[in-house]
């Protein structure tokens, strides 16, 4: 099918695409696309304005802070995959970012575009949920930062106002191994279930995605060394799971992600 | 009468103007103003990647980008950006050669995306290959003879682009 008629405007800065967010009450922004417009081709979704950030090039750059990097809203998921400095100082984004969608769709997707949208199978939104990002947005009082365990609340639902924009993403470095492992029925696909795990020498946490309606993170202490035994001490993690129905089906998934994502963070494959 | 808007596209290196709406995708902006009928449109939702063009080089879903949000002097090539005085490209002859394609709808898409892997990597191996043409669907060869003919065409990459 073909979008409805919108109006279409290109910001050429984060201020004004706020300004136009307030003028306009049922505008959306429209950065990579790949969310955006399928819903719109399929009239899932009618704004009656598209406010282009794709134009402002200071939303796009990666840059390395004190304690970690700056994503602006607009890096492309295979910049993520390719950058060196990712790749260097957060490589468990840089490998999960590898998982999302097809190269073309990578190619073109946005960082603040996953994050807006909120699918509770991606991937973004988990990695910055397991490794405690800071989502900086902008409406019209000015600039104010979001933690991402904050931010996601359920089914593609932020706690971010339809007025305001991401403008970057703070990400500190991981302080542990991070592992991180996916099922998906095809590469490319949206995940069936996946996991991050952090791994300290006797605690850690565990993140999924795909699983509930939006990302959860557990701290985990005192893994047990058998394997078996541990697939026990995630099924417990995992009663705390909201599973929003399916739960037969996604119970050993979770199980099954979260011990794999563990056996990448302390090395294994 | 909803307005349109005069936009300039670089499509295989020519500078073309269409009078758009702006909920038009690329893809049918190409198609419909500009008669380029190579770019198919399969599924509308950047699942099947018969609409795959490149842009700047790299592949992008022309369905999922209104053509007025092109940015100015992106270099938009599509099949027929691939036509070559002298008959078909080294990566159109192995398709050929190795059945890899029958009835040609994704084949546009495929050839694009083949194309953009060999031109940044001449050497993919076999699984760069499937990674990189996961992204596009099609329902008669089953694959193999497509892979197949994307790795025979890796020596036309090695020296210069064919």
């Amino acid at each position: 099918m073909k979008p409805a008629a919108f109006e279409y405007f290109r910001a050429s800065n984060a201020v004004q695409a706020v300004g136009l967010l307030q003028q306009y009450r049922e505008a959306k922004i429209l950065a990579g696309g790949q969310s955006l417009v399928p819903l719109m081709n399929f009239r899932l979704s009618r704004p009656s304005a598209l406010v282009d950030i794709s134009g402002i090039t200071e939303l796009a750059r990666i840059v390395p802070t004190a304690h970690g990097l700056r994503l602006g809203a607009l890096v492309r998921h295979q910049d993520l995959v390719d950058n060196p400095m990712v790749r260097e100082t957060i490589p468990v984004l840089a490998e999960a970012a590898a998982h999302i969608g097809h190269w073309a769709v990578r190619n073109r997707g946005t960082v603040g575009g996953s994050l807006a949208h909120a699918d509770p199978a991606a991937e973004l939104p988990a990695v910055m949920v397991a490794l405690g990002a800071d989502i900086v947005v902008m409406d019209a009082e000015g600039e104010r930062k979001i933690p991402a365990r904050a931010f996601f609340v359920g089914f593609y639902t932020t706690t971010l106002g339809s007025d305001a924009l991401i403008v970057a993403i703070e990400m500190p470095r991981p302080r542990e191994p991070v592992g991180f492992y996916e099922v998906v029925r095809r590469h490319g696909d949206f995940a069936l279930a996946g996991a991050l795990v952090e791994a300290g020498e006797s605690t850690g946490a565990v993140t999924w995605f795909g699983v509930t309606p939006a990302p959860v993170r557990m701290a985990w202490t005192a893994l047990a060394e058998d394997e078996g035994l541990r697939r026990q001490q995630w099924e417990r993690l995992t009663r705390d799971l909201d599973f929003a129905g399916d739960e037969a089906f996604r119970r050993p998934l979770a199980v099954t992600v979260a011990e794999r994502a563990y056996q990448r963070a302390r090395g294994g494959h | 009468m909803v307005e349109t808007t005069r936009i300039e596209l670089l499509v295989n290196g020519e500078r073309l103007t269409a009078d758009v709406e702006p909920r038009w995708s690329l893809a049918d902006v190409l198609r419909h103003q500009l008669g380029l009928l190579g770019t198919h449109v399969g599924c509308e939702q950047g699942v099947c990647g018969a609409c795959t063009v490149l842009l700047n080089g790299e592949p992008a879903r022309s369905c999922l980008i209104f053509a007025v949000a092109v940015a100015d002097g992106v270099a938009i090539t599509t099949i027929e950006g691939m036509n070559r005085a002298e008959g078909m490209t080294p990566l159109q002859t192995a398709l050929r050669e190795h059945h890899g394609l029958q009835c040609g709808f994704c084949t546009p898409g495929m050839v694009l995306t083949a194309h953009a892997l060999l031109t940044r990597e001449p050497e993919a191996d076999e699984g760069r290959i499937r990674e990189a043409l996961s992204g596009n669907l099609c329902r008669c060869t089953g694959y193999q003879f497509i892979v197949d003919a994307v790795a025979a065409a890796r020596p036309a990459y090695r020296k210069e682009e064919p």
